[in-house]
């Protein structure tokens, strides 16, 4: 009866559905303001599957909100969100959206610092996530060969028992990276996944990414200042300014876009 | 003690009154009758007379202070001191007995000596005199009532006195006259001449007269539809403000600094104990008629008393506790235990008297018997008043811009060199202070006792998350509207269930509107 | 669920020291004590008086409901202020039960309704106290009505996302509403008076000591019951989301748990267990009023946890002891100290010992190895 709450209902869209086709995430003239301020203005975006897309722009840009959104953190005022060409991420709740597909790290690591690094990984793996199913959860063998190998990719092997409270930001933050992994989603935002790594650090989650990204089964959209880090991952290149995009391409031609000049050297 | 000045007032004037007609001596002779029924005659015969004097004389038959001379000269005990009641000349009391009287008797006289107020010189007394007419009419009566009107000076015991002639008039055989009695109440807004109208209804013979009957009735209905309305939005609003000063405080420190405190019922407790020990200092110290003023002082002596509480226990317990919600919850009701029990301590477990001063009781009598009491009248102002000028103090003072600034961005305003500790205990006293003063307005309209706090305690917290933390006016409209429904619903459902609806109906409001009526945006107090 | 995993979670709970604790829990509490109260002749020292084995039976009633209190509390960081009501509703179902079996014995002699009705001049029992003249009604209802009300509570301000202190003071006005109602006559509850002149229950008199010593052993069962119930819960992944739950709830919203139904089940759970415990206070004590609904009860509640320590199972049947046990003996010897002393403790737990007497310990222990 609990788990009723977790079968995602398809709604129709409510905007016109033909241009999202082909999409795994689609926003069309998606607004929000607080108090005044406009967050996000009349941004669109699409995401092809399989898509590795790098977000640049300057603070208060709306990277955070746009993340906000489409997790269902945040309703827009207005605009359509929509995932996988069909469902309307503005009407369901973060939880709902989680088990559509969509993973997110945060730009300040969020771990469960109570638990340590197994259960934080135990908890994000990829199983039935109503009440009664928690209760009577019992790890199998292979759950648990997942989390070990998990907790190897991250270099957290001989940490499993640590509470995940008692790492360091950089541990926390590949942690978080791990929990993302174990929850094998579809569309994977990240939000500043490097900042407060040491440079050898940042090369390996580069190269993480860069995995994830080469099977074409998964999306990810990569939020980042590192412009290091954004040529790493080699990828089309988004920048936001003032709650919409600037300019969209690759680095090369953004780096030349005299927009984006003027936007991050000021006039 | 007022009765007893009057009396002697009346003395005064029937010394000085020439004897006049027999009719008045003869009567007074009559009381000493050999049987009671004879007594009863007689003494309704003298108060018919309708002359000043004959007050004096029955209310002492009734104390049995009234005595028979073996010469028959009627002789009245006063003081000690015996006089001839007709001529006021002193007489002796050698051979006099006192003139006997049973219950019925003394009923009757006291009947008459009530009526025979409306002769007397104080309007108060006049007042009342009409009153006891209209509230229980006799026949006898009519003719004095007549009298009294032709000598009445005053409109507003005039306009009584004419009521209660209609009243009696209501029973005259004459139809013509009872059809003019009709026509002087149906501006009355008195139930029970609703009452005597209805009755009359299924009496009266007289068409004409019964369709001005009806007519009357109706026209009283609908007034007193309206008087109830009032008197219902009235006390509403009485209500509404006793929560409110209730409340204040706690929105103050719920709002501003996200702090529940649980304690915030003993410093309306400690305000009213203080509004207690003011008075009673008053009262050793000064004369009686300046007693009254230990109003005004405890005001500012309950807001200084409790203001100290509150920085005091902000700077030893609450500091340590920010960000933590639900300890500071816990940490504050222990502080209230603790008060509560160190008040019982000191002024015992039962109930302490804080007196309404003179000057706060009384009312404004309104029609249909519904009167706006002084005191709660002044609570009323008193707590606008308190609102006020807090909305002065947080828009105009710099300690109310600092402590805004604290509440919507703490590091930013300890960078910019505001000293928030100090802020945060200020505010923490200022809520407190203003409870204290809520408890010296609570204790003048309910019992001061150690658990005075616990009652206001959960009502100040609806109020305060109905009306939207951190928002004045959402405060000043929860109270008011909590009031008002309470009220309104009171004669439907009773108080208890009134207000277990209330209840009900916030928590699903809550539901709907987590943040109240008027959420403060931006800061939110989560935990 | 599948039923393998279910028989080896229990065995997993197989920290040896829980068994030999839970082992010399119950040599202590089921079998030290009767012998004490029986054998012992009664101008023995060691002789455990009748009262006694009634105040002890009470505590447990206490430590489960602090178990209760423990699970929402300390692993679901929901404060609930409504505790106090779930364990009136629980005494109050098993008080019409055994207000029921009175039978015709009460002062009107009326075999079909309570005494307090026949002096409200009612003609018939009203349709909600039908059924409780049998013992599973009551017992179920026990479980049932403070569950449903949690749950229909819980789901309503869960779903809204009301937390914190919010969700305290609207569970404190639903307790305060409660109490409200229940010292209404009209209710149909007793009123102000609630029920009491019990005689027997399940035929077996109140007033006889082998009837106290059986309900307290029952109680001594059912705290051992509901603490591996708990630890059930609070050893399984659910109980580990739970904590998640506490400690950042919009996290755990993002990892594609809801943490409506978390807390919710976390919540009913607990008010059944804290009506189990109030339907086992009430033929001990002998009376429930509306006087329990009072908020006050609620948050001492709390305080049994915090002092104990909360987030700990153990910790929470322990506070309960300790606070109730205090309670005991400072009414008798100095009433006027115990509010003070009870205020002191709110503030020094909150202050001082974050995590109760367990987490002292704890402290004391690691120096103790430190040093050694």
């Amino acid at each position: 009866m609990l788990d009723d709450k977790f079968e995602v209902q398809v709604d129709e869209p409510h905007g016109p559905g033909v241009p999202a086709a082909g999409s795994i995430l689609y926003l069309d003239g998606v607004s929000v303001s607080f108090d005044g301020f406009k967050a996000l203005n009349a941004l669109s975006l699409i995401l092809a599957p399989g898509e590795l897309r790098t977000i640049v722009g300057p603070n208060g840009a709306g990277k955070t909100t746009m993340m906000d959104v489409i997790t269902g953190k945040t309703r827009p005022d207005e605009g359509d969100v929509l995932f996988d060409e069909k469902v309307d991420l503005t009407r369901l709740d973060e939880s709902e959206i989680a088990n559509l597909g969509i993973g997110r790290k945060f730009q300040k690591p969020t771990v469960f610092e109570h638990l340590s690094v197994f259960e934080n990984l135990e908890l994000a793996l990829k199983a039935d996530r109503g009440a009664f199913a928690t209760l009577m959860f019992w790890l199998s063998g292979e759950q648990r060969d997942t989390i070990d190998a998990t907790m190897a990719r991250i270099g957290l092997a001989d940490k499993s028992r640590h509470l995940a409270g008692a790492l360091s930001h950089g541990q926390k933050q590949w942690l978080e990276i791990g929990m993302l992994l174990m929850q094998d989603q579809r569309l994977l935002l990240l939000d500043e996944p490097v900042a407060g790594m040491t440079d050898s650090e940042t090369e390996a989650t580069a190269q993480l990414i860069l995995d994830l990204a080469r099977d074409g089964s998964r999306s990810l959209v990569v939020v980042e200042h590192d412009m290091e880090f954004v040529r790493a991952l080699g990828a089309k290149v988004t920048v936001l300014h003032e709650g919409s995009v600037l300019a969209e391409g690759t680095l090369e031609t953004i780096q030349a876009d005299s927009k984006v000049i003027e936007v991050y050297l000021g006039r | 003690m007022k009765a007893f000045r009057l009396l002697l007032v009346l003395l005064a004037l029937l010394a000085w009154a020439p004897a006049h007609a027999d009719e008045f001596s003869d009567a007074v002779r009559a009381l000493n009758a050999d049987n009671f029924a004879d007594k009863i005659a007689a003494a309704e015969a003298l108060s018919a007379l309708g002359d000043g004097r004959a007050a004096v004389i029955l209310e002492a038959l009734a104390d049995g202070r009234l005595h028979a001379a073996g010469d028959g000269t009627i002789v009245m005990e006063q003081g000690g001191a015996y006089r001839d009641a007709i001529t006021q000349a002193a007489a002796s009391s050698a051979d006099a007995s006192p003139i006997t009287v049973n219950n019925r008797l003394r009923g009757v006289l006291r009947g008459a000596v009530g009526r025979l107020g409306l002769f007397s010189p104080d309007p108060e007394l006049r007042k009342r005199a009409a009153e006891s007419v209209i509230a229980s009419p006799t026949p006898e009566s009519a003719a004095m009532v007549r009298r009294a009107l032709e000598t009445e000076t005053l409109p507003e015991v005039k306009r009584m006195l004419s009521l209660a002639l209609a009243n009696l008039d209501l029973a005259d055989a004459d139809p013509e006259r009872r059809k003019a009695a009709i026509q002087a109440l149906r501006d009355s807004s008195d139930p029970m001449v609703r009452g005597q109208l209805q009755h009359m209804l299924e009496t009266e013979s007289d068409p004409e007269v019964k369709a001005a009957a009806d007519k009357a009735v109706g026209a009283i209905n609908s007034r007193l539809v309206w008087v109830s309305v009032g008197a219902n939005i009235f006390q509403g609003l009485s209500l509404g403000s006793v929560l409110l000063l209730a409340a204040i405080g706690l929105a103050v420190t719920f709002g501003v600094m996200g702090v529940i405190n649980m304690a915030h019922g003993e410093m309306i407790m400690l305000g009213a104990y203080t509004a207690f020990v003011v008075q009673e200092v008053f009262r050793a110290t000064l004369p009686p008629e300046y007693v009254g003023l230990y109003l005004p002082v405890a005001v500012p002596v309950a807001f200084v008393v409790t203001f100290v509480i509150g920085v005091g226990l902000e700077r030893t317990v609450i500091r340590f506790l920010y960000g933590r919600p639900l300890e500071t919850m816990l940490a504050t009701w222990g502080i209230s235990l603790m008060l509560q029990q160190l008040v019982r301590s000191i002024f015992g477990a039962s109930n302490r008297e804080v007196a309404n001063p003179a000057w706060m009781t009384g009312g404004i009598d309104l029609i249909g018997g519904f009167t706006l009491t002084y005191n709660r009248v002044i609570i009323i102002g008193f707590c606008l008043a308190v609102l006020l000028a807090l909305a002065a103090l947080l828009r105009w003072s710099s300690f109310g811009l600092h402590m805004r600034a604290v509440t919507q961005n703490r590091p930013m305003a300890a960078a910019m060199g505001i000293p928030t500790g100090r802020i945060d205990a200020a505010t923490f006293g200022l809520g407190s202070g203003i409870a204290g003063m809520a408890g010296v307005a609570l204790s003048q309209i309910g019992n001061v006792s150690p658990n005075l706090g616990q009652g206001y305690i959960v009502d100040s917290f609806m109020v305060v998350v109905f009306g939207g933390v951190g928002s004045l006016w959402g405060t000043l409209l929860g109270a008011l509207s909590l009031g008002l429904v309470n009220k309104v619903l009171e004669p439907y459902a009773g108080a208890m269930l009134g207000k277990i609806l209330v209840l009900v109906v916030i928590i699903l409001f809550i539901q709907k509107r987590p943040r109240g009526l008027f959420a403060l945006k931006g800061r939110s107090v989560e935990s | 669920m599948n039923a393998p995993s279910l028989s080896a979670r229990l065995l997993a709970a197989d920290d040896r020291r829980l068994w030999l604790g839970m082992a010399g829990c119950a040599i202590a509490f089921l079998v030290v004590v009767p012998m004490l109260n029986l054998a012992m002749p009664p101008d023995s020292a060691l002789h455990m008086p009748n009262y006694m084995v009634t105040l002890l039976g009470k505590y447990l009633c206490y430590a489960t409901l602090a178990l209760a209190m423990d699970l929402v509390w300390g692993y679901c960081g929901v404060l609930s202020l409504g505790h106090g009501a779930f364990f009136a509703l629980g005494g109050y179902a098993m008080g019409m039960f055994m207000m029921r079996s009175i039978g015709a014995r009460g002062v009107y002699g009326n075999a079909d309704l309570p005494d307090f009705m026949v002096f409200l001049n009612w003609k018939e029992l009203p349709w909600y106290w039908m059924g409780f003249d049998h013992f599973w009604f009551a017992a179920l209802m026990a479980l049932a009505v403070p569950g449903a009300l949690a749950f229909v509570f819980g789901w309503l301000a869960f779903r809204s996302r009301i937390t914190g202190v919010y969700l305290s003071i609207i569970t404190q006005a639903m307790t305060y509403a409660l109490m409200l109602a229940f010292f209404r006559n009209e209710m149909g509850f007793g009123g102000n008076n609630g029920l009491t002149d019990f005689k027997d229950i399940l035929g077996f008199p109140l007033a006889e000591p082998s009837t106290k010593l059986g309900l307290y052993m029952l109680s001594a069962l059912v705290l051992g019951l509901a603490f591996l119930v708990a630890r059930f819960v609070v050893t399984s992944k659910l109980g580990r989301i739970m904590m998640a739950v506490r400690d950042a709830e919009s996290r755990v919203r993002f990892l594609g748990y809801s943490p409506t139904w978390v807390k919710l089940f976390g919540f009913t759970l607990s008010a059944m267990l804290a009506g189990l415990a109030g339907a086992l206070y009430v033929p001990q004590v002998g009376i429930i009023n509306p006087s329990e609904f009072s908020p006050a009860n609620s948050i001492e509640i709390a305080i049994w946890v915090a002092v104990g320590g909360r987030g700990t199972l153990v910790g929470a049947v322990l506070g309960a002891f300790a606070v109730n046990g205090a309670k005991t003996w400072l009414t008798g010897a100095a009433p006027e100290l115990w509010l003070f002393l009870l205020g002191a403790l709110f503030i020094a737990v909150t202050l001082g010992l974050p995590k109760g007497l367990l987490g002292l310990w704890g402290q004391i222990r690691r120096k103790e190895k430190a040093h050694a």
